[in-house]
């Protein structure tokens, strides 16, 4: 498959112009009534005079954000095999009912009499993921993956202090994304890393000899960011909790093992779920995600507050009273709005389809790797006599021979209407391409990738140009990052600001 | 059903011959047997797209939408219909993080135009491409305050939202730092500037405009002056859209909230978290999470990618600004489009409304024997005292078809009690007088 992007391009420096350069006048407004106006008095001292907003015509402005959008590759554009991402389809039902005004037009603080339905969805969604993990009690509060860990980490914080210990040490794989370093430092915690062993698991005889009385606990994904599964998961949650530590699971790759294995047997105490990776809700550029987090009994009272909770009568409610939770991480109750999509992805796929989810994930991954290895320069590093989870890690590092490195070998499958995979993460493999087709992907899709691959690598040895030159069908052409940093321009307001200077500079 | 999301369920024998293989539990074979369930977890029978419909719409009829008029940090305005149209295309909702900056010119453009949008009206040089909510960026203010002062005390306003307070508190207790709270004036419901003492250990003073109450901070230059001379840094919290009638405050980081430009109230999530500074290398390199910024491609275009990477943790690790990855991207394009839509005119007029209707409604309320408190200037929100029932009385107005104020005894238990029995009522465009009469009627009706 070839693809074209749409390419709206004003001049020849600049494609789609920013609203401040296509503001065109003042058209919105929302009238006082006349009895009213008397009352629309400030203050001249509070009074603002200046104020640089653009403004545009209602079809000028759907005109511009729709350039944009066709300037831009969705999960239904095409195949979007972002490691550790999970960009699955998103269920159009799901986009429809979230958009009931009975659910947008509700506020936090109404009567509990009149959000039941709301706090309806929150509860059943909770209810649904303590089965699927085995964690009986969650929070939804959490607005991100990365936001439960934090979550998390604070919640092994004070455990460890209420029970009058100093554990001010986190264990995290090197492997690990790197939100679980970051989430782990803003906890309080000193981060001690450990590599990973000849199957890119975690090395046992390291983790043992990094653990002491003040470990506070481990933060582990499985499977892990190579997309293989942890096999002695059972042996290091025993070394964890023999040291009297609390064994964390990054959810981000939950995918492969959802309905399949019950985290609370493995020995997990804390998680965090993705509902916007395993759990189909859309990515929205970046956000709005969600992370909802669980935790076993021992932990229940230290969840952020409030929790649903159901009534003998059937009515819901928001329960405050946990005696030593950690307190709240963010207000109100959390991504309400991403919580109905994850519930009523949950409600079509019903326990017959959970695990069908992880099967094909894993499979679909499984037939791309089985393909994509046999390109020549193309290696798996770790776990090599191994299945693959729901995604996996190769090296392109035999193409470096050719001049050719990750990046152009990506830009190049834009071209050929993909988007590429997560690239040079996990740290540990060099010229890492992340892959993860999810259970999203059809036969058709899978073998036009492997293709892709074939011709791009089949390139890199006869005509290397065309990658380090690609993309050469998107929108733009190869842009130059590091500039972006040297010499910042984040607004548009500093856009004029340094486009004055060097005008007055010229003009000297 | 979940087959209509599966295209490969019935190629599962043919794609594991094709790679040498015969059953689906070969893949699964290195987990080990005692961790593996045999039966799926139970959560119910799969429904069909119809049926999930039908089960949906039972239960979105057990909410009640009414004539809201409950406050406290999240606020029902009208969302203009081109924000839902553009928020609905594919390509931007369901695109991830635009890490592959040539394929993703769209959502980035509109992400620095959110940037570009919201500097001019806090009146600062780089805003964040957005973080959770208003309270979280709070957190983080007070995260980059302390690295950036090597201190650890932060001062924060007595008139502070309580859930605000709360979420600080949560995030210091992990970075070690200690907040202090200063108190407000309970004439005005401005802060009051005679206690607030920073002194050299103090890495922010925190204030707000408008406040929980609803009331603009006159204050917010005596504040800057004093939190300056011990060399504190200044953080305010602000409502964006008032600055479309308000002068913007002076401040080292403007934290906020947008979930009210051109987005719903949806039970309190998701929100748009602002966070905004000055043109300073020493706040910008602090900042957390991502960033847009301008670039060119190599043959010379203008384009857009994200910039100053290095504080953030997928490279940084434990020493990035902050862990945030995944933000609330869609939030800022959202508001990019009503931003564009309203301009410097609608975000005035805007303004005017909400404010003609505070003004009308607390002038009504104190008519019928209630107390607007707090004699301040008033944006959106009107903190009522009255020796009734607030419970009781939400009930009442809700066979009205009322959505009362937010009872605060009842949701933040002795925290404001010393300063009345209040219900914090909010009014903005969506309002019209009428509903504000109907309010008011119906006010006197249920508390006599």
């Amino acid at each position: 498959m070839r693809f074209i992007q749409a390419r709206w391009q004003s001049d020849e420096k600049v494609l789609e112009p920013t609203v401040f350069e296509l503001s065109s006048g003042s058209f919105y407004s929302f009238p006082v009534e006349e009895e009213l106006k008397k009352y629309a008095k400030i203050p001249n001292d509070l009074k603002r005079e200046e104020l640089n907003l653009p403004g545009l015509s209602e079809p000028e402005v759907a005109r511009h954000f729709s350039r944009l959008a066709e300037m831009n590759y969705g999960v239904d554009s095409n195949s979007y095999w972002l490691g550790s991402c999970t960009m699955k389809y998103n269920p159009k039902l799901n986009e429809r009912i979230a958009r009931e005004k009975r659910m947008l037009m509700i506020h936090p603080y109404q009567p509990e009499e009149t959000v039941q339905g709301a706090l309806q969805i929150m509860y059943e969604l909770s209810e649904m993921l303590s089965r699927i993990t085995g964690l009986p009690h969650f929070t939804l509060q959490p607005a991100a993956g990365a936001h439960g860990e934090l979550t998390g980490a604070l919640i092994m914080r004070k455990r460890h202090e209420d029970e009058n210990e100093r554990r001010d040490e986190m264990i995290v794989p090197e492997s690990a994304h790197g939100s679980n370093f970051a989430s782990a430092a803003m906890a309080g915690f000193k981060v001690i890393r450990i590599p990973p062993d000849e199957d890119g698991c975690v090395d046992i005889s390291a983790l043992k000899a990094a653990v002491s009385e003040r470990t506070a606990g481990m933060m582990i994904t499985n499977p892990n960011t190579l997309g293989i599964f942890e096999s002695r998961i059972l042996e290091i949650s025993d070394i964890i909790h023999g040291a009297g530590g609390l064994l964390y699971y990054d959810g981000a790759n939950l995918n492969a093992i959802v309905g399949k294995v019950l985290l609370s047997k493995m020995g997990i105490d804390i998680a965090h779920l993705n509902l916007h990776k395993t759990f189909s809700t859309p990515h929205g550029s970046g956000g709005p995600g969600a992370g909802a987090v669980g935790v076993v009994d021992e932990l229940k009272e230290y969840l952020p507050v409030p929790v649903v909770r159901k009534r003998g009568d059937g009515s819901y409610y928001l329960d405050f009273s946990l005696k030593k939770t950690i307190g709240r991480v963010r207000s109100f109750y959390g991504n309400f709005n991403v919580m109905i999509k994850a519930w009523a992805y949950l409600k079509a796929l019903g326990s017959e389809g959970l695990q069908k989810v992880a099967e094909i994930s894993v499979l679909n991954a499984n037939y791309a790797l089985f393909h994509v290895r046999k390109i020549e320069g193309i290696d798996v590093k770790y776990g090599k006599k191994r299945p693959c989870k729901h995604e996996f890690v190769v090296s392109l590092q035999g193409f470096k021979k050719y001049g050719v490195r990750a990046l152009d070998f990506a830009k190049r499958l834009l071209d050929y209407g993909v988007h590429p995979p997560t690239i040079y993460f996990p740290h540990i493999v060099e010229e890492a391409f992340m892959m993860e087709p999810t259970e999203s992907e059809s036969l058709r899709d899978l073998d036009n990738y492997i293709e892709a691959m074939r011709k791009i690598a089949e390139e890199a040895r006869e005509n290397r140009e065309l990658l380090l030159k690609a993309p050469h069908s998107t929108a733009i052409g190869r842009l130059d990052e590091a500039r972006a940093s040297r010499q910042p321009i984040l607004s548009w307001r500093m856009y004029k600001k340094i486009m004055s200077q060097q005008g007055a500079e010229s003009h000297e | 059903m979940h087959r209509r999301l599966l295209p490969n369920i019935d190629l599962i024998p043919e794609m594991l011959r094709r790679i040498g293989l015969s059953d689906i539990s070969d893949l699964f074979s290195d987990i080990p047997k005692e961790i593996m369930l045999e039966e799926p977890p139970d959560i119910g029978k799969q429904l069909s797209e119809l049926e999930l419909e039908r089960e949906f719409d039972k239960i979105a009829s057990k909410n009640t939408i009414g004539i809201c008029f409950a406050g406290g940090g999240c606020w029902f305005h009208y969302v203009p219909a081109i924000v839902d149209e553009i928020a609905g295309k594919q390509e931007l909702y369901t695109s991830y993080t635009p890490y592959q900056a040539e394929v993703s010119q769209g959502a980035l453009q509109a992400i620095f135009e959110y940037q570009s949008l919201m500097a001019e009206l806090l009146n600062v040089d780089v805003v964040t491409a957005s973080h959770y909510d208003w309270s979280t960026a709070l957190a983080e203010a007070a995260l980059m305050s302390a690295r950036v002062t090597h201190r650890k005390k932060v001062m924060i306003p007595e008139n502070i939202h309580p859930e605000r307070e709360e979420v600080l508190k949560t995030y210091s207790a992990g970075a070690g730092l200690k907040v202090e709270k200063y108190s407000m004036d309970r004439e005005t419901g401005e802060v009051d500037i005679s206690s607030l003492k920073p002194d050299e250990s103090t890495a922010m003073v925190y204030f707000e405009s408008p406040n929980f109450f609803g009331i603009v901070e006159r204050k917010a230059r005596e504040i800057a002056e004093i939190a300056r001379e011990k060399g504190a840094l200044v953080v305010a919290g602000v409502d964006p859209l008032s600055l479309g009638i308000f002068r913007p405050p002076d401040a080292d980081i403007v934290v906020g909230e947008g979930q009210h430009l051109g987005s719903y109230p949806s039970f309190g999530g998701p929100s748009l978290g602002i966070i905004g500074v000055k043109m300073d290398a020493r706040l910008i390199r602090q900042l957390p999470g991502r960033i847009i910024g301008m670039t060119e491609s190599f043959d010379g275009v203008r384009g857009y990618c994200m910039a100053l990477q290095t504080r953030e943790q997928h490279i940084r690790h434990e020493a990035a600004t902050s862990n945030i990855t995944t933000n609330e991207s869609l939030m800022a394009v959202r508001a990019a489009v009503y931003l564009s839509l309203l301009g410097k005119s609608g975000i005035r007029s805007l303004c005017e409304k909400i404010l003609a209707n505070t003004n009308y409604m607390a002038e009504r309320i104190e008519e019928i024997g209630l107390r607007p408190m707090f004699n301040g200037v008033r944006f959106r929100e009107i903190p009522v005292d009255g020796n009734v029932d607030w419970v009781e009385v939400n009930r009442r107005l809700l066979k009205r078809g009322i959505i009362g104020g937010s009872p605060l005894r009842k949701l933040f238990p002795g925290r404001f009690d010393h300063l009345g029995n209040i219900a914090l009522f909010s009014t903005t465009e969506l309002h019209k007088k009428e509903d504000i009469d109907l309010l008011i009627e119906s006010l006197k009706e249920v508390v006599k």
